[in-house]
């Protein structure tokens, strides 16, 4: 496989969120406005690349029968360094965020990517991949995000382009619009990659 | 090169180095990060105070008793020229719709409402999450707690609530009305 499309693999073709619907929770829990989509997708991209890399330099030094434990630990690293500097460095989104970023452990793409291929390739597809399938989910979540905010809010990224005393839609920002939209995106980014 | 062995060694010896490397960089990470978190979270009281009430020289910290329960609030004095120029009350509800909302409020040294911050809340955002707009929140500048009534108007009082986030409403209502009471009424120094 060409590391190009190794690279744009995870934005349509292998999406974490639209195609393997990997990740759901902080999918549905964090997208309630496009910014804190793009945050979440980018704390997740930075361990996803972290443990990609750590895990495919060290994989010929792991037994098979600890390599999940292994795994775990240094995925849960890497979480505990994003929620610590997230939280001294830009704190006003990590309040946004709050339980989701420690949450990033036990999210299915990182294990999985670390599983299914950082564990069976070489450093630089799995830097490659990692990136990929992070800047994927970061714009699957971004998406969502605008949609529900557009929606809802009659915003994106803040900037309100109704009138500032009208709502919007309000179920798109609660629970129940965050399946509907998700559900019409993955339909739509469905019929855009089989055609 | 060839994968080792699942000897117990090898098994215990590779988790240990891993657990071991990791607990190490985290210590790091921690002492790197320690000081800017604690300096985030001072801002953060900081700006919240003097938001809340009028402009101070100095600041002096206490603690009273909450009026209802055992819990200790912290309040923030600021003083200008000897004279008290205004008090901010670290108040709270448990009433939200997702949990505790932590509020500053800031009163004029005779008990009038100056402005209120939200510090920490979980509600709904684009529904609870009005509370920390204007609109709202400036209805109770300048009023004073002993002739406004702090309740919504669903439930008698004086409140305009949000629209579709009443519980919201009535515990930022309960919020500053555990402020106020705390220190004029029942609460001590």
């Amino acid at each position: 496989m060409n590391q190009w499309t190794n690279f744009t693999k995870g934005f349509i073709k292998e999406n974490p969120v639209f195609v393997l619907l990997l990740g759901m929770c902080p999918t549905l829990g964090v997208t309630t406005s496009a910014i804190n989509g793009i945050g979440m997708g980018l704390a997740t991209t930075f361990v996803l690349v972290m443990s990609n890399v750590i895990i495919s330099l060290i994989k010929n030094f792991i037994p098979s029968s600890v390599r999940i434990p292994s795994f775990i630990v240094i995925i849960a690293t890497f979480v505990t360094i994003v929620d610590l500097s997230m939280k001294a460095y830009i704190p006003d989104l990590h309040a946004q965020l709050g339980l989701f970023i420690p949450l990033i452990v036990v999210n299915c793409i990182v294990l999985g990517r670390a599983e299914a291929f950082a564990s069976k390739n070489n450093v630089v597809s799995s830097l490659i991949d990692g990136l990929s399938m992070g800047l994927g989910f970061a714009f699957a979540l971004g998406l969502l995000g605008a949609v529900r905010e557009i929606l809802g809010a009659g915003s994106v990224f803040d900037f309100k382009f109704i009138n500032p005393e009208a709502d919007g839609i309000l179920v798109f920002v609660l629970a129940p619009g965050a399946f509907i939209a998700l559900g019409y995106l993955i339909a739509l980014i469905n019929s855009l990659r089989k055609s | 090169m060839a994968k080792k062995k699942n000897s117990l060694f090898n098994m215990t010896s590779s988790l240990f180095l891993i657990t071991a490397i990791a607990a190490f960089g985290l210590a790091k990470v921690y002492d790197a990060t320690k000081g800017p978190i604690e300096e985030a979270e001072k801002l953060k009281t900081e700006t919240a105070i003097k938001e809340v009430i009028p402009p101070f020289e100095s600041l002096e910290t206490g603690e009273i008793k909450c009026f209802d329960s055992e819990e200790t609030l912290t309040v923030y004095y600021g003083i200008s020229g000897g004279d008290t120029t205004g008090i901010a009350v670290e108040s709270f509800t448990k009433n939200g719709f997702s949990g505790l909302i932590t509020v500053m409020v800031g009163f004029l040294p005779d008990g009038t409402i100056n402005q209120s911050k939200v510090l920490k809340h979980a509600e709904t955002p684009g529904l609870g999450s009005k509370m920390e707009e204007n609109k709202f929140k400036n209805q109770f500048t300048e009023k004073h707690p002993s002739e406004y009534k702090l309740q919504v108007k669903k439930d008698g009082g004086d409140v305009d609530a949000i629209t579709a986030s009443t519980i919201t409403s009535r515990a930022y209502c309960d919020a500053i009305d555990r402020a106020y009471k705390s220190i004029w009424e029942g609460g001590t120094k």
